[in-house]
């Protein structure tokens, strides 16, 4: 977080906001957390939402903004998943970070240095159960001196002792009006020029994930130099060209096997991830008006079968194979006579 | 020195395929603030290359004098200590590893190793801060775990550190790195391409090339340029000056696939299903990996089948390749296939010929 690095820090780093305030969207806990620069209280707390929310910004920030520089070291500790933080760890780490007593009269200058620690555990939803067990006590042996961050997408992930010990906030997917206004804010120092259609182009593909928004918005940038034109970001972006997804569509309908076949292994040539491809060919299938409702559930069964087979990690071109296959039997009213299951 | 490696271009401008992207990547990285990278693509389509004249644009002359080095990490983890080995290639800039070829412990390559790589900052002569580039292989192989603890490093230690990831299959990294990554497609080069590069062999190795040589080579080589340069110089081997008819010669394994396919297609018995078994078994021993095997054998059966039945079957080549990702024995789910397809063909057979 030293200042001086910042201009050779990838954009997402540049712009991360350094203080509360300047979070966008998430006004309930900017509201909170202001007043808790106002009074120093600060009760545990929950975030949980979607990845680029601004989860991690707003507890660096408050962390930040109550202890200064000076005070950061001492009084903050950070964990994420990149630590190991098994059971024991928990049971050290924290201990050793938490037992420390704080030193009443340390002043922080200008910084309200409020009389506990924090300690930030990002990415909680990736500790196991067990490791989460262990931190109950802990939390309970040192909640006059420590505040507990908890991070997460997952709510579903914390244990309830846990969660219930916290104030919850839900960090919301950005709006396109706000991904908007943080994307021209950048654009602004960068000197960069980005027209209408592209904004919209990004804001749609980043789908409320400002990291994703500014990343795409820096790849196109250094690629394609400061007048950036929506295509550039969604060659950025990873989207498919819808030609490609036509095809595979329009060769799943002619009802020949070896057509779908070559077109699959094309998509896979052309390295395309299948997952990605799923997503677009659910939107084909589902826009499509000469597709029966019965049809469109058959298809769309299929590609959930694979989207799971595929966070298995099962082979990208089976898996798009199987898809096209049911797809094609779907649309040419092939019966199924076999059956699927084992 | 086998041409794969004495033909690869060793800068951004000497590239023969994939042109624009390689100008683009240099202007990528003109500025300090490169975002990290993630290149993905078929193999043999290029990804190292591209990857390693990036380092040297970056780095200068410097980034290609590596050293290879097997090295042991010892690790404390709670009350155990555990010992990791790995393969590192690196020169004074820049670090290359394959976390994942510690297997299930892969997280703490990320967590330990990779973290301590990622926090010191190497200072060049000037005195001036810069950053130094790890490049980790085969991250579509790292478990979850693995992925998730490379989340944080990745924003925490961007000052210091770029990380170039590279995949073959993108779908299989998480959404969480993809999307705090420059993500850069390297698709495979098109038969045109390939028969370019060929021929720019040809002619460096002073070969006359029959019409058409180059092309056939090209069609057969799956649009990998790694095989078809591999399969030229076999080709090369075998039989100079080249006739205009001489037979490209298949991989060993593909042959012995093929042999497989026939042997199901024309027997299905459980006698017959016991002799596959041990080939399948000698396929595996060769380190075919087993996903492979499974695709060329679908690949094979398929030219063989009626329409009605390459749906069926290529659903269970899937469905099986998803149970070998599960389990651990890739054998049984291999010989599970080739039994499913004899006991649907047999059936077929029944069916039609009474
Ligand atoms: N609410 C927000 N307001 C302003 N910037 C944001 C917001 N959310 C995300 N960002 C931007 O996206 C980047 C990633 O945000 P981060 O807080 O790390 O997300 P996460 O919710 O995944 O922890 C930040 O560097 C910042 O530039
Ligand atoms: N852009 C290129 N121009 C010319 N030859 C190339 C190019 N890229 C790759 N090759 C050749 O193809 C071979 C395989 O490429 P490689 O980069 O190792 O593929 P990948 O990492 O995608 O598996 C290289 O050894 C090199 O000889
Ligand atoms: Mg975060
Ligand atoms: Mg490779």
């Amino acid at each position: 977080m030293a200042p001086e690095l910042q201009s050779s820090q990838p954009w997402v780093e540049k712009y991360r906001p350094k203080q509360v305030k300047d979070v966008a969207h998430q006004d309930e806990v900017v509201r909170v957390l202001t007043n808790t620069l106002e009074t120093s209280n600060c009760p545990h707390m929950l975030f949980y939402g979607p990845p680029g929310t601004g989860k991690t910004t707003t507890a660096l920030a408050i962390a930040h903004q109550l202890f200064g520089p000076e005070l950061y070291k001492s009084r903050v500790l950070e964990l994420n998943a990149s630590d190991d933080r098994g059971i024991n760890v928990v049971r050290t780490k924290i201990k050793d970070f938490a037992a420390v007593a704080v030193r009443s009269g340390q002043h922080g200058g200008a910084y309200p240095c409020p009389p506990y620690k924090i300690i930030i555990l990002d990415e909680a939803d990736s500790m196991t159960e067990d490791a989460q067990n262990a931190l109950r006590r802990t939390m309970e042996s040192y909640s006059k001196i420590t505040r507990f961050f908890f991070l997460c997408n997952y709510i579903s992930r914390i244990i309830e002792p846990l969660a219930s010990r916290c104030a919850k906030f839900r960090f919301k997917p950005l709006s396109g009006e706000i991904v908007s206004n943080r994307i021209l804010h950048i654009c602004n120092e960068e000197g960069l020029s980005l027209d209408a259609e592209a904004l919209s182009t990004l804001s749609s593909i980043s789908q409320g994930d400002l990291r994703r928004a500014i990343t795409y918005l820096q790849g196109a940038a250094r690629l394609f130099g400061s007048t950036i034109l929506s295509k550039d970001l969604l060659s950025v972006s990873g989207v498919i060209p819808q030609e490609f997804v036509d095809a595979l569509y329009a060769a799943c309908k002619s009802g020949d096997f070896d057509l779908a076949n070559k077109e699959v292994n094309n998509v896979i040539a052309e390295g395309y991830p299948v997952s990605q491809m799923l997503v677009q060919l659910f939107d084909v299938v589902v826009e499509a008006d000469d597709v029966s409702d019965e049809q469109k559930a058959r298809i769309c069964k299929s590609l959930a079968a694979a989207d799971k087979c595929l966070v298995d990690g099962a082979d990208e071109y089976l898996q798009l194979l199987d898809v096209a296959s049911n797809t094609m039997q779907a649309l040419c009213n092939m019966p199924q006579e076999f059956s699927y299951e084992s | 020195m086998l041409w794969v490696d004495k033909y690869r271009p060793k800068t951004l401008d000497q590239v023969m395929v994939h042109e624009d992207i390689a100008q683009n990547l240099k202007k990528l990285v003109t500025e300090q603030d490169c975002p990290h990278l993630l290149f993905y693509g078929p193999s043999g389509s290029g990804k190292k290359t591209l990857i390693m004249a990036l380092l040297r644009q970056i780095f200068g002359s410097s980034a290609e004098k590596v050293k290879v080095e097997n090295r042991t990490w010892k690790i404390y983890a709670g009350s155990r200590t555990i010992e990791l080995e790995l393969t590192t290639l690196s020169s004074t800039n820049h670090i290359e590893l394959s976390p994942s070829d510690v297997g299930f412990q892969d997280r703490y390559v990320v967590q330990e190793i990779i973290k301590d790589m990622a926090k010191s900052r190497p200072i060049d002569i000037k005195g001036r801060k810069g950053y130094k580039v790890l490049v980790l292989n085969e991250v579509d192989k790292l478990s979850r775990e693995a992925q998730y603890s490379l989340r944080r490093t990745m924003e925490k230690y961007s000052a210091s550190c770029r990380l170039i990831l590279c995949c073959n299959s993108s779908s299989k990294v998480t959404e969480a790195i993809r999307s705090r990554c420059l993500n850069v497609r390297i698709n495979s080069p098109s038969e045109e391409q390939i028969v370019k590069v060929l021929e720019f062999i040809g002619k460096k190795e002073g070969l006359q090339l029959p019409p058409g040589f180059a092309a056939r080579i090209a069609e057969k080589s799956n649009r990998s340029l790694r095989r078809a340069i591999l399969s030229f110089e076999t080709c090369r081997v075998q039989q100079y000056p080249f006739t205009s008819n001489q037979a490209i010669p298949p991989m060993d394994w593909e042959e012995y696939v093929s042999e497989i396919a026939s042997d199901i297609m024309r027997e299905q018995s459980p006698k017959k299903l016991f002799q596959i078994r041990g080939k399948l078994y000698e396929l595996l021993i060769n380190c075919i990996p087993p996903e492979i095997i499974l695709k060329r054998l679908l690949y094979e059966l398929l030219k063989k089948l009626d329409e009605e039945l390459k749906h069926e079957v290529s659903h269970w080549a899937a469905y099986y390749e998803h149970r070998m990702r599960l389990g651990q024995k890739a054998i049984f789910h291999l010989e599970a296939f080739v039994a499913k397809f004899m006991s649907i063909y047999k059936a077929f057979l029944i069916e039609t010929f009474g």
